[in-house]
């Protein structure tokens, strides 16, 4: 504790946040490419695809995030898939996170009317036709707000990753915790890290939705 | 050969019987106006002509492609028949122009210099070539119908289904919809419009189809019927309308 000032510990929990924000990153954006994938599965015309996506998207929204990470972690090693911590914990939290961003959007596309659709089918578009041009960009308005909002939850679900090693913003704070033996300060500066990440995530969200509600007046 | 034959036609909604043997035929150039009570089947049946509904039984006959159950080319199909629905339906988040360049410039592949002159040839023609440029919503409920019109144009159909287009238009909007249909009508369009517009039916169309409980009940030329049904079910439509 004596040869530990504030500093060393910000400093420290600082440095491990950057695997924080990149491990939310990664998940965020890899989560949204693959979610753009399962959007389309679960909006086709294909009940073997759709049913796939749904069961897809109930086991991962139906179990902790903690079991997949182990399942993937160590089950893996067993089966042969060596992943690092880093591999284990982008992989998990890609596949946690595109499973909700899927419903989210799932959401948003049926939130455009079916008119949409059918004038676009009478006018002998194709599915990718019609989502490129004509239900997407209108389902973007409305998914944009809860897309942002759920990046605040992303950002949290990274702490699981701690538990197999992985050392980012709360991994940091229990090692440095355990060097100093003040928790309530080394976590203290922890849970002030997050909400300094997650805050203007929530007030973008609020904002955006503002926003597009405004510009949605008809 | 008619331009449109529907032959012995049968369409299910589950345990729903909607479509029960339907037989029509349309000549190129023919304004057909349906009428008949809510349920009878006459949107359903409209919606089976360009692929929007399946069918269960029979036939449809589209400009020389036959389209049977489980075998329809929905592409051929849409390129051939147009559609205006009582909703406008245009796509809010691009200009009454870009409602109508779309399809020409995604389906068709047009040019987008050819496309917009196809946009604004037709734009021109519903009386709207000032109002290229806005959005729908700030557009009156007939003009909106009106772009809906020119968009279905710009992939020039053979035929035109109009689904109760006036029906959410305010009164005072609805002449100048009807207008632009007229001037299709004159300029040899081939129509099928289900419509509870009976003095227009009255005027412009050239054949006058009564359903009744899924099937065509009676038809023949609009005066015609109109002013001597030979069915009391008709008979008594007429009365409740007039």
């Amino acid at each position: 504790m004596n040869h530990f000032t504030i500093w060393d510990m910000v400093r420290n929990l600082l440095l491990a946040a950057r695997w924080t924000v990149l491990l939310s990153l990664i998940a965020f954006g890899c989560g949204g490419v693959v979610g753009v994938g399962l959007l389309l599965m679960r909006t086709s015309k294909s009940r073997v695809l759709r049913n796939f996506t749904k069961a897809y998207i109930e086991v991962f929204q139906g179990t902790p995030l903690l079991m997949q990470l182990f399942l993937l972690f160590f089950g893996g090693a067993l089966i042969g898939f060596d992943l690092s911590p880093w591999g284990a914990a982008a992989v998990a939290l890609t596949l946690f996170t595109s499973a909700y961003i899927t419903e989210i959007w799932r959401g948003s596309v049926e939130a455009v009317s079916r008119g949409q659709w059918e004038a676009s089918s009478s006018l002998a578009m194709s599915y990718f036709q019609q989502m490129r041009y004509v239900i997407l960009p209108q389902a973007w308005r409305i998914a944009i707000a809860p897309t942002v909002g759920f990046s605040v939850q992303v950002v949290k679900a990274t702490a699981v990753t701690s538990i197999i090693g992985f050392v980012e913003l709360t991994k940091a704070g229990s090692i440095i915790s355990n060097a100093t033996f003040s928790p309530f300060t080394v976590y203290g500066f922890v849970a002030v890290i997050y909400f300094c990440l997650c805050f203007p995530l929530s007030l973008a969200a609020r904002k955006l939705e503002r926003r597009m509600n405004a510009a949605r007046t008809n | 050969m008619p331009l449109v034959q529907i032959s012995g036609m049968h369409k299910r909604f589950g345990p729903l019987h909607v479509l029960k043997g339907v037989d029509l035929s349309v000549k190129q150039g023919e304004v057909v106006a349906i009428i008949g009570r809510s349920g009878s089947g006459k949107s359903t049946l409209l919606r089976t002509i360009n692929g929007l509904e399946t069918f269960d039984e029979g036939a449809l006959d589209i400009d020389g492609e036959r389209m049977t159950v489980g075998h329809t080319n929905l592409r051929t199909l849409r390129l051939k028949v147009g559609m205006v629905f009582q909703q406008f339906n245009l796509y809010p988040h691009l200009t009454a122009g870009q409602n109508v360049m779309l399809s020409p410039v995604v389906v068709k592949k047009t040019s987008k210099k050819e496309a917009e002159a196809i946009a604004r040839a037709m734009m021109a023609k519903v009386g709207l070539a000032d109002r290229f440029d806005y959005y729908p919503e700030q557009l009156s409920g007939g003009q909106q119908q009106r772009v809906a019109i020119a968009r279905s144009l710009a992939m020039s159909p053979k035929i035109l289904l109009c689904d109760e287009i006036t029906s959410a238009l305010d009164p005072e909007l609805v002449n100048e919809v009807l207008a632009v249909v007229r001037k299709l009508a004159e300029d040899g369009m081939t129509l099928i419009m289900v419509t509870h517009e009976m003095r227009f039916a009255r005027e412009v169309g050239d054949l006058l189809v009564f359903m009744d409980q899924g099937k065509v009940h009676e038809q023949g030329d609009p005066k015609t019927l109109f002013n001597s049904p030979s069915t009391p079910e008709l008979a008594s439509f007429v009365r409740t309308i007039s």
